[in-house]
């Protein structure tokens, strides 16, 4: 079971697809103007991840391997009209904000790439798993992105307001914002990676030592 | 005596970082002494408030977050804080150019590895920084008061500076309003620090002099600026403006003498400064003519700093000796 869970926590720090992988730059930069734009668009891109990696992985065996990028691309294409369908029904809001983000899913790298790199090659439930796993970081990446843009820019997160008009840098509204928020981000996690690793090799050097103190 | 083992070549010099930005901080006084003239006591308190809070962010940097137990400050972050101020209006609220500081000295200086390390100039990204950030802060200009630490009047009324009058009413107009004698002393609405053609040149003068920056790239930025505004003034002068206008006025002094001369931010040979200066000139004055903004130095200066790795490869000495490098 516990290399079931780890199927799914792997996309949340140590491979997340956004500020590890660098992967789905463009709904990454371009939607992240407030938590709720982020936090929508991960979870469409997180829906139509799962049910593809489901999909995919379960015709991975009939799909030739000279024609498989057009029939991913096919299985995708259909998952994101549904999604894009059931947003422009339920949440207009959101599905107008958007815009043409919800049909770029498409073509998003995450998408594609779990689906050659994961899905086409593993089983139904672990690609269920590693859908789900990726999606959420790829969530939790847009949701903290969109947080930093909206606390900074507008002085408030999801709308709830933190502090007054006058303290809002505009910039981290426009483009440039979201490539200043997105490069400090990679670092921190890159920090975080690498500080893992710092320990992880201290822990064995201790017990290679200590070994070596026992014989 | 102790012999050096290291390999050549070997440079013998008393220079150091900390004697340099020294220097630098001395060449920029007489602007600073114009700051205070122009634009009152509030311009002071500005100026000190850059300075000591970029030193401060340094030290906090390299002392808590880097560790650097034994950093003791060599003054390029008070030249950086320094500059952001004299490049702001002073209209611009205290904790404004705070954060204008912080974006400079933490994110542009220290992500890209500190000192000697950064692609962009600190001041001036920070500076595009809050004319984007905060447009209303950065754009209100205030004409001159004339008076050594004056403060300005509650109902202070706020003017145009003359790159916009010529923006916006024509040449003719602009002519008008402001004399070449007070654009060339700094009696004009503007940022703190830009305003005086001539203390910022003797500021350079003593630069120059001490052997701390060569000419070759204000000359070539000036130069630049001279005649492309001369060919587009013959064409058209009520809306392009005289060259000499556009060579008094704006932020060009202080972002050709001091911004575009930074030693980190511009490329290494003599050829590549040259080339450097005539993109400055060429950019600020299509962003002057064509762009949104009436005022187009720093974005210009910064668009080069993009430029210098490039710019650096392609004018890098051939080794003596070989044909074809």
């Amino acid at each position: 079971m516990s290399s079931r869970w780890k199927e799914v926590t792997k996309g949340i720090i140590s491979e997340n697809p956004t500020y590890v992988q660098v992967l789905g730059m463009c709904p990454t930069l371009a939607t992240t103007t407030s938590a709720e734009n982020g936090l929508g668009m991960g979870l469409a891109a997180t829906a139509v991840l799962i049910m593809s990696n489901v999909v995919i992985s379960a015709i991975r065996k009939t799909v030739p391997e000279k024609v498989r990028i057009p029939i991913f691309i096919t299985v995708i294409a259909t998952l994101v009209t549904i999604v894009d369908l059931l947003m422009h029904a339920y949440i207009y809001a959101l599905w107008k904000t958007l815009g043409l983000f919800i049909p770029l899913i498409t073509v998003n790298c995450i998408i594609m790439g779990r689906a050659e790199a994961y899905a086409s090659k593993n089983g139904i439930v672990d690609s269920l798993l590693d859908g789900l796993g990726m999606g959420l970081g790829f969530t939790l990446s847009l949701t903290l992105l969109g947080s930093i843009r909206e606390l900074l820019g507008n002085g408030t997160i999801f709308g709830i307001k933190v502090w007054g008009k006058a303290f809002n840098m505009f910039v981290m509204i426009l483009p440039p914002g979201a490539f200043l928020t997105l490069g400090l981000l990679a670092a921190l996690f890159a920090t975080i990676s690498i500080k893992k690793n710092e320990k992880a090799k201290k822990k064995a050097n201790q017990q290679q030592a200590q070994k070596a103190g026992e014989q | 005596m102790k012999l050096l083992t290291t390999s050549a070549p070997h440079v013998r010099t008393e220079d150091s970082t900390r004697k340099i930005m020294v220097d630098v901080l001395v060449a920029l006084v007489p602007a600073v002494i114009a700051a205070t003239y122009f634009f009152g006591s509030s311009a002071f308190i500005l100026v000190i408030i850059g300075m000591v809070s970029a030193e401060l962010i340094e030290l906090f940097i390299m002392r808590v977050l880097k560790k650097d137990k034994e950093f003791v400050s060599n003054g390029s972050a008070a030249v950086t804080g320094l500059l952001l101020a004299l490049n702001v209006s002073v209209a611009t609220p205290w904790w404004v150019l705070l954060i204008g500081v912080v974006f400079a000295i933490a994110i542009v200086k220290h992500t890209f590895g500190g000192l000697g390390q950064n692609i962009f100039n600190p001041a001036l990204t920070a500076r595009v920084f809050l004319l984007v950030s905060f447009p209303n802060a950065m754009t209100t200009w205030y004409n001159p008061i004339n008076k050594f630490f004056g403060t300005y009047p509650t109902d202070i009324q706020t003017s145009a500076t003359p790159l916009a009058v010529l923006k916006l009413e024509g040449f003719s107009k602009a002519a008008q309003d402001f004399a070449p004698v007070d654009l060339f002393f700094g009696n004009m609405g503007g940022c703190i620090g830009e305003t005086s053609t001539i203390l910022l040149l003797l500021g350079f003068a003593y630069l120059v002099v001490r052997g701390r920056i060569k000419v070759t790239i204000p000359t070539a930025y000036l130069g630049t600026v001279l005649a492309f505004s001369w060919i587009f003034y013959s064409v058209n002068p009520e809306r392009f403006g005289s060259p000499l206008f556009h060579l008094l006025t704006g932020g060009l002094m202080l972002g050709a003498l001091f911004m575009a001369t930074d030693m980190v931010t511009t490329p290494m040979t003599i050829r590549g400064q040259a080339l450097f200066g005539v993109g400055c000139g060429i950019l600020t004055m299509i962003i002057r003519y064509f762009g949104g903004y009436p005022e187009g130095v720093s974005l210009s200066i910064l668009l080069m700093n993009a430029f210098v790795p490039l710019i650096d490869r392609y004018t890098q000495p051939k080794i003596f000796g070989r044909r074809n490098a």
